[in-house]
């Protein structure tokens, strides 16, 4: 049997890994490393109100005391010292798209970005390294009272006092090391208010893109849906490959009020340099409910749990999400509810993917505690080793402080199946298509939850990572 | 005379190091309808799978020539698109793909071109009704949660699309009711006849060869090829048993 041997390194990334010259001086950039010195700066740069200069020192401080968490995969290769936290990109944030600067123009434009919220977003913000170069949302949906800008002008704007309220207070800086580092030097991100009883009928998306070599993106998401209020947000970021590490410590805090619905859907593909420490809690109040959709494909180490309290009776929250760890790859991802009122329910549908060496681990918490009575949480996870040198690990945990309460879980983990792949080629389907169709196959139930051309972009990211498995 | 459609010389086939089938030979001509039997064990299976290209099969010895070509030089894709069939005793489950769109590709995959939607569309639904098989199958995922039925009738579907130029059957009738059985076989007349489609059916049973028109029949014991005959030859196994057979087999060794 003829057989194409072919091994690529890493796979063609040429959409995500254009990037212009940035030895550009129009450039502004702190420093690399971390002092008050730096974290002062940026708050002067960004015209910070006095509590906000004040929260970015403290957790600086709280950052310097605090040690390393003790779990998960490494990340000694992660210096510091040679982080750049902001990099302001040569303009100013733009409603208009004409405005934006050509070459950051250009690389949106590669990623599909204005062509998407032409065909199908209800609003689009565009993050450059440390600022939003972009934001706009749709006049009819600015009309029904939703809010959605970039964190800096809000600070400024009628919702200051809104978001004094919720900004880092279900994340706080004493959470763990990168939540502390990122309250010192946060920059950009997203703030979105929706009214009460408002649905908004098309998603939000907001895009983060990290260009510089060497440096840090920090953005923050805050999002308050209102009582009765309906809202998808979509999320997704890329970075061009770099030999320098990268660090991506974003945090999102997402508030579900009574009665309310937002789902979160995210699409990560940062290059394989990146260190992605992100952090993600929602807070949902009564009848809420709350839906993860996550696809993580990218960066060299992982740590990703969003984070859900279920806080009112009958609150609820859905988890659906694939993790693929490809060579050189350590993904730690995975999630965690806390049921802490009557009849809460959480679903939790987890799936990993790893080949030539990746390492997945899911790593789960499931808390209820003692006022949850009849709360119901299940947790599926599958994991597909595609070869022999790989590994998945599941490490869930639970907590559960009542009787009244019904807790499940399972796990698979499997290998692609020879006998599946040779049934698929006797109908005439090469080994490689064969393959990557299982592979898909498996993801089917995340892409299912995807829009369109999300699921479309995930398809396309499997079929590359599959590219020259056959050796 | 022209070269058969396959042509197998002397093949010999092991399993995890084991040899399971000896210098065994077969001709089957273009259009004809062969039946495969044997005793459980004797490697009917091995037979189909090392002709299909399953890499577990291990073609140790021999030559097997299929429509003019080198069989033995191709990869089970390559095989199927060059008109060979199989259908699995125990078809596989694959979440995430429907019946439908897998039909479809490997249709594309067979002919080179794209397929119309309209039109594949209406002739899945056509070959669905001959084998009383629900149209909803078809966007269900391939296999998953079928019952024993519905996974060989998704076969036979497979093969009236895929219009191969052999089939091989193994066991299709295995586990299927009567009325299943007759449905099935229903399905294999109607390739024969639109294609001129030549078959090799292992099977124990005449249910499925009862709408076929049989041409002849092989008996495979211990891994060789120790009779053959005409149609009359499976009823009188039936009646006999493979006695006979087996003390040619041991015979032979």
């Amino acid at each position: 049997m003829s057989k194409e041997k072919t091994y690529v390194e890493d796979v063609d990334r040429s959409l995500y890994d254009f990037r212009y010259d940035e030895s550009d001086k129009d450039f502004y950039k702190v420093e690399s490393g971390l002092t008050p010195e730096i974290v002062e700066q940026i708050s002067e740069e960004k015209n910070d109100p006095d509590w906000m200069r004040e929260l970015r020192l403290k957790s600086l401080e709280i950052f310097n005391e605090k040690g390393m968490g003790q779990w998960g995969p490494p990340i000694d290769g992660l210096d510091m010292n040679n982080i750049v936290t902001y990099v302001r990109p040569k303009t100013k944030m733009s409603a208009n798209w004409e405005d934006v600067p050509k070459d950051i123009k250009d690389t949106f434009e590669r990623l599909g970005i204005p062509q998407a919220e032409r065909k199908s977003l209800a609003g689009v913000g565009a993050q450059y390294d440390s600022e939003l170069v972009y934001h706009n949302v749709r006049k009819e949906v600015a009309e029904q009272g939703v809010v959605y800008t970039d964190i800096e002008s809000a600070l400024h704007g009628p919702y200051a006092d809104l978001i004094k309220d919720h900004f880092m207070h279900l994340i706080t800086p004493h959470d763990h090391k990168f939540a502390a580092l990122h309250g010192a030097v946060w920059s950009g991100g997203s703030f979105v208010y929706v009214p009460k009883g408002v649905s908004v009928e098309i998603p939000l998306q907001s895009y983060f893109r990290l260009n510089a070599p060497g440096a840090g993106q920090f953005e923050h998401t805050l999002i308050i849906v209102d009582e009765g209020a309906d809202l998808h947000f979509i999320e997704g970021c890329s970075a061009p490959k770099y030999n320098v590490a990268n660090l991506h410590a974003g945090a999102v805090e997402l508030f579900v009020g009574k009665n309310a619905r937002l789902r979160y859907s995210t699409i990560e593909n940062w290059s394989k340099n990146m260190y992605n420490l992100n952090t993600k809690r929602a807070k949902i109040e009564e009848g809420g409910k709350m839906e993860w959709v996550s696809g993580s494909f990218g960066s060299h180490v992982s740590y990703l749990y969003p984070m859900t309290i279920l806080n009112g009776e009958g609150a609820q929250m859905e988890y659906t999400g694939i993790t693929f760890a490809g060579k050189g790859q350590n993904l730690d991802t995975g999630m965690k509810v806390v049921h802490n009122a009557p009849h809460t329910t959480s679903v939790v549908s987890a799936k990993s993917i790893s080949k030539d060496g990746g390492i997945s681990t899911y790593r789960s918490s499931v808390v209820v505690n003692n006022k949850a009575k009849g709360a119901k949480s299940s947790v599926s996870c599958a994991s597909l080793m595609l070869d022999d040198i790989s590994r998945s690990d599941t490490i869930p945990a639970m907590d559960v402080r009542t009787q009244d309460a019904d807790v499940g879980h399972e796990a698979k983990i499997g290998r692609i199946s020879d006998e599946a792949v040779f049934y698929l080629m006797s109908r005439g389907i090469s080994e490689e298509d064969a393959r990557a169709m299982i592979v898909s196959g498996f993801a089917d139930n995340v892409s299912k939850e995807l829009p369109l051309e999300y699921a479309v972009e995930m398809n396309n990211l499997i079929r590359l990572e599959m590219k020259g498995t056959i050796g | 005379m022209s070269d058969p459609l396959l042509k197998v010389r002397q093949l010999t086939v092991n399993v995890e190091d084991k040899e399971i089938l000896h210098q065994v030979d077969l001709d089957i001509a273009k259009g004809e309808t062969h039946v495969l039997m044997g005793p459980n064990g004797a490697g009917k299976s091995t037979l189909g799978y090392a002709l299909m290209g399953n890499p577990r099969y291990e073609v140790t010895g021999g030559s097997v020539a299929f429509d003019g070509a080198d069989l033995l030089d191709e990869s089970a894709d390559q095989r199927a698109r060059s008109g060979l069939f199989l259908s699995f005793q125990n078809p596989l489950e694959v979440p995430g793909i429907t019946l439908g769109n897998f039909i479809r590709n490997a249709v594309e995959q067979r002919t080179g071109e794209r397929v119309r939607l309209w039109n594949f569309r209406k002739q899945l639904e056509k070959e669905c009704e001959i084998l009383d098989m629900d149209p909803s199958y078809v966007d269900r995922d391939l296999n998953v949660g079928f019952s024993g039925g519905e996974k060989k009738k998704a076969e036979i579907l497979q093969l009236l699309m895929l219009k191969p130029k052999l089939a091989i059957l193994d066991e299709t009738d295995s586990g299927l009711d009567v009325d299943a059985v007759r449905t099935v076989s229903k399905g294999v007349e109607e390739y024969q006849k639109q294609q001129d489609g030549a078959l090799l059916i292992i099977t124990h049973n005449t249910g499925i060869l009862s709408s076929l028109k049989v041409d002849y029949t092989h008996v495979l014991v211990s891994g060789q090829i120790v009779g053959g005959g005409d149609a009359s030859l499976v009823d009188e196994i039936n009646r006999d048993g493979y006695e006979k057979y087996e003390a040619r087999a041991k015979a032979a060794e």
